[in-house]
């Protein structure tokens, strides 16, 4: 074995370190999934019967569908009627009502996750929406963002407190049939994040939502719902963690973004799922579905994200680029090590004239882990001029890992301009001994190289979050590098 | 300084170095001469300890240690520098985290701080302004699309920064045009030193034309042939390589 490749097996291997347990007591549904559960989702969360009625049309609409086999993924057949689909800390029953009211427990939780929630605490400049399990447990500077007239709530404060909104937008961008899983969260999800921005408002704050699966056997089936309206601009963060668990637990999110003219949505994703052990033992299946609609002229969504977590990723972060010179672009880090799956990209459709897109995918394989970009750039008849920049680049660490690239391209208007490149490597010895000939460590220098590869990522993503980034890419690589 | 005896070095099972003696002593410049193929860039590489390269006899001194038992990255932050023949691209690193990790992992080795990144930045421009090069250059991506003169400038820049006590030159003259060779040669000329020795390998005598060596050595067919001082580049200049390789038979 060559030295660049023993150096990257061992970074590969190292711990998962947000894998503990939280001990809470927990208010939960039996596992199971049927009209009752729907029923008692809706009337936990006090919902109004139109809402209720919503998720019973997409839970009879996803008995009849079936789960996508296309995605370059092998897992065992998902027993839908062995996930618990509702669990909430029994502290939160009625919902805090300000942050001092919070479980120590959790904001113990968050505390030892690096998000802390007390205010005084929080990361300077972020908002933070902190979802446990099913439900929403704290969201910070509220106050201060409603002042600027910027809404930020958890999803079911939303349904309680701005219903017109909710109703108008919710599956606006991700219709309840799109998908197989979006079916199943449109009938089930629990809660999630709310974010409007009035027209011409510029969010003082980056807007952070912190995903957490605890309770063993739970699916977390949330939605995020941004909305921003003319002229306004908003930067939002996710990240997700979960406990090491032998059983692969399920993650069916959907995240749908309206952007009007001028607007602009800045989407970022730290994934950090709990992946499994070395073996493929346990992981989250991470089935996501995120949409952004450019509906206005002008109007721009970016997503970035790094996905180093789950032990299957599923997930296509699109823009529909329906307004008239309206922009969208796609940066992703993916990384598959040890036993985990990814089979993730963009759709970009180009509907509005002169609309833009940009894909940026940087594809990580180490381990026997299996990395697939799929992207689909569609260019519709109406859309004069559009312009499309797709770049994919896999970086293979070792010999048993494997990297796929699977573009499709659909043109239905001849003005339409395209650029794809592509490549495939490896970190090559040359440079392996090259930076070790100026004394650098192995192990640094295959870092080094990796952050050099991802750079055209980690650039779009907010600073405290890039150098996070950094850094889990660096621990979720453990043992990879040798 | 360093002290080579008998090396005979294999790559893939095929000898190329037969039987090496070099003694180079601090201070001084020392240039490997040759024709293509009799070794002189496996030299290098095997002083700088690229895998690859097998040992299969001799040994190898330096500082009183023996060399060969040590990583890469070992060798480096006890002294050992290679200027790189082809320097190697490394995109999206920039040149300047390059250097100041590399500067920063030797001065740890020697127990010395870390600079952090307002002290790194004085003594990078302090250097570049010595060097008379544009701090253009390390805001780059490391060597990538960097000219074949900014490769090698690039080199001489680390070079400056390691402060290594035996630098060892791949063929740093290869591929220059005259104002990118004198820019080389100055760096080299500006940082020869009591304490310091170069092992300059090259094809041409040009490049000695500026960096003036102590002793010249011939090698041929993975052996040393002929050591002579300067006036043996300059013969070999006019005469080419055949001549010593009919005597030497």
């Amino acid at each position: 074995m060559s030295s660049s490749t023993e150096t990257i097996q061992k970074i590969a291997d190292q711990a998962y370190s947000a894998g503990f347990v939280t001990d809470i007591e927990s208010e939960q549904l039996p596992p199971g999934l049927n009209e009752d559960t729907v029923r008692f989702i809706s009337a936990k969360k006090k919902e109004p019967e139109w809402l209720l009625k919503w998720r019973l049309d997409a839970y009879g609409k996803w008995l009849e569908m079936t789960e996508p086999t296309w995605a370059h993924v092998r897992y065992p057949a998902i027993d839908y009627q062995d996930i618990i689909y509702f669990s909430a800390p029994k502290s939160n029953a009625d919902g805090p009502k300000s942050l001092d009211e919070v479980d120590p427990e959790l904001l113990a939780t968050y505390e030892k996750l690096g998000i802390p929630l007390h205010e005084r605490a929080a990361l300077a400049g972020v908002a933070v929406d902190a979802v446990f399990d099913s439900v929403s447990v704290a969201t910070t500077f509220k106050e201060r963002l409603s002042d600027a007239g910027v809404i930020f709530c958890s999803f079911s404060e939303a349904v309680t407190d701005h219903p017109e909104l909710v109703k108008k937008y919710l599956g606006s961008v991700v219709p309840v049939t799109d998908n197989y899983f979006a079916a199943l969260n449109s009938a089930v999800f629990s809660d999630g994040s709310f974010v409007y921005i009035p027209k011409g408002v510029r969010c003082p704050m980056e807007l952070s939502t912190y995903f957490r699966i605890n309770a063993a056997k739970t699916g977390q089936f949330e939605r995020t719902l941004i909305i921003a309206e003319e002229g306004s601009h908003v930067s939002y963060l996710e990240g997700c963690t979960a406990p090491m668990r032998d059983e692969n637990q399920l993650h069916a999110a959907i995240v749908e973004l309206v952007a009007f003219d001028n607007a602009e949505i800045k989407y970022s994703t730290v994934q950090n799922w709990y992946p499994g052990d070395a073996e493929g033992k346990g992981g989250i299946y991470n089935f996501v579905t995120k949409r952004g609609k450019c509906a206005g002229h002008h109007s721009k969504i970016s997503w970035t994200q790094v996905e180093t977590g789950s032990a299957i990723t599923w997930k296509y972060p699109s823009c529909i680029l329906l307004g008239d010179h309206s922009v969208g672009e796609f940066y992703s880090v993916a990384l598959s090590n040890n036993m985990q799956q990814a089979d993730t990209g963009t759709k970009m459709i180009h509907i509005g004239k002169n609309t833009r897109s940009t894909i940026i995918s940087k594809g990580i394989a180490a381990g026997k882990g299996i990395q697939t970009y799929r992207g689909l750039v569609k260019v519709m008849k109406s859309a004069e001029g559009a312009r499309n920049y797709t770049q994919c680049d896999s970086l293979l660490l070792g010999d048993e890992c494997r990297a796929d690239t699977v573009p499709y391209v659909e043109i239905r208007n001849n003005t339409a301009q395209l650029e794809h490149e592509a490549s495939t490597s490896k970190i090559s010895d040359d440079q392996l001994f090259y930076l070790t000939q100026r004394g650098i460590d192995p192990e640094d220098a295959v870092h080094l190289i990796i952050n050099g590869f991802c750079k055209a990522v980690f650039k779009e993503l907010p600073m405290e979050f890039a150098v996070e980034a950094q850094k889990l890419l660096e621990v979720s690589l453990e043992g990879a590098v040798g | 300084m360093l002290h080579v005896k008998n090396l005979h070095t294999s790559v893939e099972g095929k000898p190329i170095l037969q039987g090496i003696d070099l003694k180079v002593s601090a201070g001084e410049v020392h240039a490997i001469m040759g024709p293509n193929g009799s070794g002189k860039s496996t030299l290098a590489h095997v002083l700088a300890g690229r895998e690859g390269y097998d040992v299969t006899e001799g040994t190898v001194t330096y500082k009183g240690e023996d060399l060969l038992s040590l990583a890469p990255e070992e060798r480096a932050r006890e002294g050992v520098f290679l200027a790189f023949q082809y320097p190697v691209e490394v995109p999206g690193v920039s040149n300047k985290l390059f250097l100041k990790t590399a500067v920063n992992a030797i001065r740890k080795h020697r127990g010395e701080e870390p600079l952090d990144a307002y002290e790194f930045l004085t003594k990078l421009r302090s250097i570049l302004a010595d060097l008379d090069m544009e701090e253009k250059l390390v805001s780059r991506e490391l060597n990538t699309g960097f000219s074949g003169g900014e490769k090698k400038r690039n080199e001489i820049l680390q070079m400056a920064l390691l402060e290594p006590s035996l630098a060892v030159m791949d063929e740093t003259d290869s591929g220059l045009d005259i104002d990118a060779l004198r820019a080389v040669a100055d760096g080299v000329n500006k940082m020869r030193a009591h304490d310091r020795a170069f092992v300059v390998v090259t094809h041409y005598q040009r490049l000695l034309e500026y960096v003036v060596p102590d002793v010249v050595h011939v090698l041929m067919e993975g052996r040393i042939v002929r050591s002579g001082g300067h006036e043996l580049a300059i013969e070999l200049e006019e005469r080419g390589y055949d001549w010593l390789r009919e005597e030497s038979n």
